[in-house]
């Protein structure tokens, strides 16, 4: 479960303050999919380095199955927006997907299933042996995304993954993401700029404003449990709900528009 | 083709200045610079057997020692200089004025206190090879990529297996880089310091060679000196290419695209 109260966010430095997250409150039960959408800016990625706990907050309260977050929490794993920049180029994909297990004491064995089925999940079984750069970048982000399901997380939080690759590939890891969510069961916050594939992926939408950043919208996605690229698109539901978020971000865009200047 | 094309450029104006100094200096009569041909002849002579062992081999011994201290001594300050702001500020100005002395100069002084054996010449080398290691371990451990640290601390990546796996490597090509600045230094100073106090040694030989006349021999030694610079900074590129594998094979990657 994770749990948002009134969180705040400024940065502070060089001269600057940026009020970078306004003042968000929700909850995300314990092995919910949630989606997080909002304007690029608009502080998606200080709250997921704050839930991390790789970031203190200004004020309010974050806390993770219970405890707060003051340190990175236990049993969470993260992919990150530069999922690239995220692998270890000097380690070849398998050493990479092992290295978290291998820091919790894990076996040798035991290290080399998880990371065998982690890699056979995301289609990298063939890639072991390779070095990070010598793949492409949607393979690269099947990489990380194998990191954190051998990491056996409880909670997964994902930034922006698929903004940098090609539709198709795209396509293909938000059904692997849905698929790795329902094996795993964990809690999955999904943060994307993409209202569609926030509609197709998640159960539930959290429309963030643009800055100061508020909770502007949340939505319970009530689209049926199996999707499917082609027919879940097509469906009336899904055109529905994809028009409420988009119009309630429109809205939420409105008044910071008018102020700016043209 | 192109893999003998390099080669040949590579290999051609060495051999064209070998040829040249050969043929230029065939049949010298003047004393101080001997033919080409006469000091190849003086090193076949002098640097084998019992001279080889009891002259080259203790200062080969102790470039060694001083050289890997030295990278040794550099890394380890370097990832606590550049991890720690604290020790940054603590040792920064210390570090600053030692780095001013130009090592030769110490010498005298090291003789003075621990007399001219292996100690004061390692330490010599240690003293003047530390600094380019240092500073670019310190660099390369400042510049990591950041998302690599969140990357360890979300994971739970700690202790020994993060310096093994995340420091020391993503300050690798710096370090390396500091070590290959280091190593000519090394040479020169194990030259100078047994030039200075010696009564074995390269630089010693060398020098009482010069002080005897014997000048194809003295020569043989610069010869000598040159051949050791070399083999040295190809084995230091062999290990590179084992070392930094990774980090050429992403730029030339990079280069690509
Ligand atoms: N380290 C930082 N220092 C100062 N300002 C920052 C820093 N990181 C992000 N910001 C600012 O905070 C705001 C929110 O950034 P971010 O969380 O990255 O947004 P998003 O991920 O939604 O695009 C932006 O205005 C950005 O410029
Ligand atoms: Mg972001």
């Amino acid at each position: 479960m994770l749990e948002v109260r009134n969180l705040h966010k400024v940065y502070d430095g060089h001269g600057r303050r940026v009020t970078a997250v306004g003042d968000l409150t929700f909850t995300v039960p314990e092995g919910q999919f949630a989606c997080v959408v909002g304007p690029s800016g608009c502080g998606k990625t200080t709250l997921l380095r704050v839930l991390a706990g790789l970031l203190p907050a200004t004020s309010g309260e974050v806390s993770v199955r219970g405890t707060p977050v003051t340190a990175p929490p236990k049993d969470l794993a993260v992919v990150f927006q530069e999922y690239g920049r995220s692998l270890f180029p000097w380690l070849r994909v398998r050493a990479n997907v092992e290295l978290p297990l291998k820091a919790a004491g894990m076996g040798r064995a035991e290290r080399r299933k998880l990371a065998d089925e982690a890699l056979a999940a995301v289609g990298l079984s063939d890639v072991d042996n390779a070095y990070p750069w010598q793949l492409s970048g949607g393979m690269q982000q099947r990489v990380a995304i194998a990191r954190a399901i051998a990491y056996q997380p409880k909670v997964l939080l994902m930034d922006e993954p698929f903004a940098a690759v090609d539709a198709q590939t795209r396509a293909d890891l938000e059904d692997l993401i849905r698929a790795v969510w329902q094996r795993l069961g964990v809690t999955l916050l999904f943060v994307t700029h993409d209202i569609d594939e926030a509609v197709y992926l998640g159960q539930r939408v959290i429309v963030l404003s643009a800055s100061p950043t508020t909770v502007a919208e949340d939505l319970a996605i009530d689209l049926p449990a199996t999707r499917d690229q082609l027919t879940t698109r097509s469906d009336a539901r899904f055109t529905e709900l994809r028009g409420q978020v988009y119009a309630r971000i429109q809205k939420v865009k409105a008044p910071a528009s008018e102020g700016a200047p043209a | 083709m192109r893999f003998l094309l390099r080669a040949l450029l590579a290999v051609g104006l060495p051999v064209v200045l070998v040829a040249a100094w050969w043929f230029g200096s065939a049949g010298s009569q003047d004393f101080y610079w001997p033919s080409l041909s006469t000091i190849v002849d003086a090193f076949g002579r002098t640097w084998t057997g019992a001279m080889f062992t009891e002259q080259v081999f203790p200062s080969l011994w102790r470039l060694l020692v001083g050289y890997l201290l030295a990278v040794v001594v550099g890394v380890a300050l370097g990832v606590l200089i550049g991890t720690f702001r604290s020790v940054r500020s603590l040792l920064e100005p210390v570090l600053e004025f030692l780095r001013a002395f130009p090592p030769p100069v110490l010498v005298p002084a090291a003789i003075l206190l621990s007399g001219i054996g292996d100690r004061t010449k390692i330490l010599v080398i240690v003293f003047g090879c530390v600094w380019p290691v240092l500073l670019n371990t310190i660099e390369g451990v400042r510049g990591r990529d950041e998302v690599l640290s969140d990357t360890c601390r979300t994971y739970r990546v700690t202790g020994l297996l993060r310096l093994r796996h995340l420091v020391l490597r993503a300050a690798s090509p710096q370090i390396v880089t500091g070590a290959r600045q280091a190593l000519p230094l090394a040479i020169i100073l194990m030259v100078i310091s047994e030039m200075m106090a010696a009564n074995e040694g390269l630089g010693f030989t060398v020098l009482q060679f010069q002080r005897g006349f014997q000048i194809p021999e003295m020569w043989s030694g610069v010869l000598l000196l040159g051949v050791i610079g070399i083999v040295l900074s190809l084995l230091f590129r062999v290990a590179e290419r084992s070392l930094l594998g990774w980090y050429h094979g992403q730029r030339a990657g990079q280069r690509e695209w």
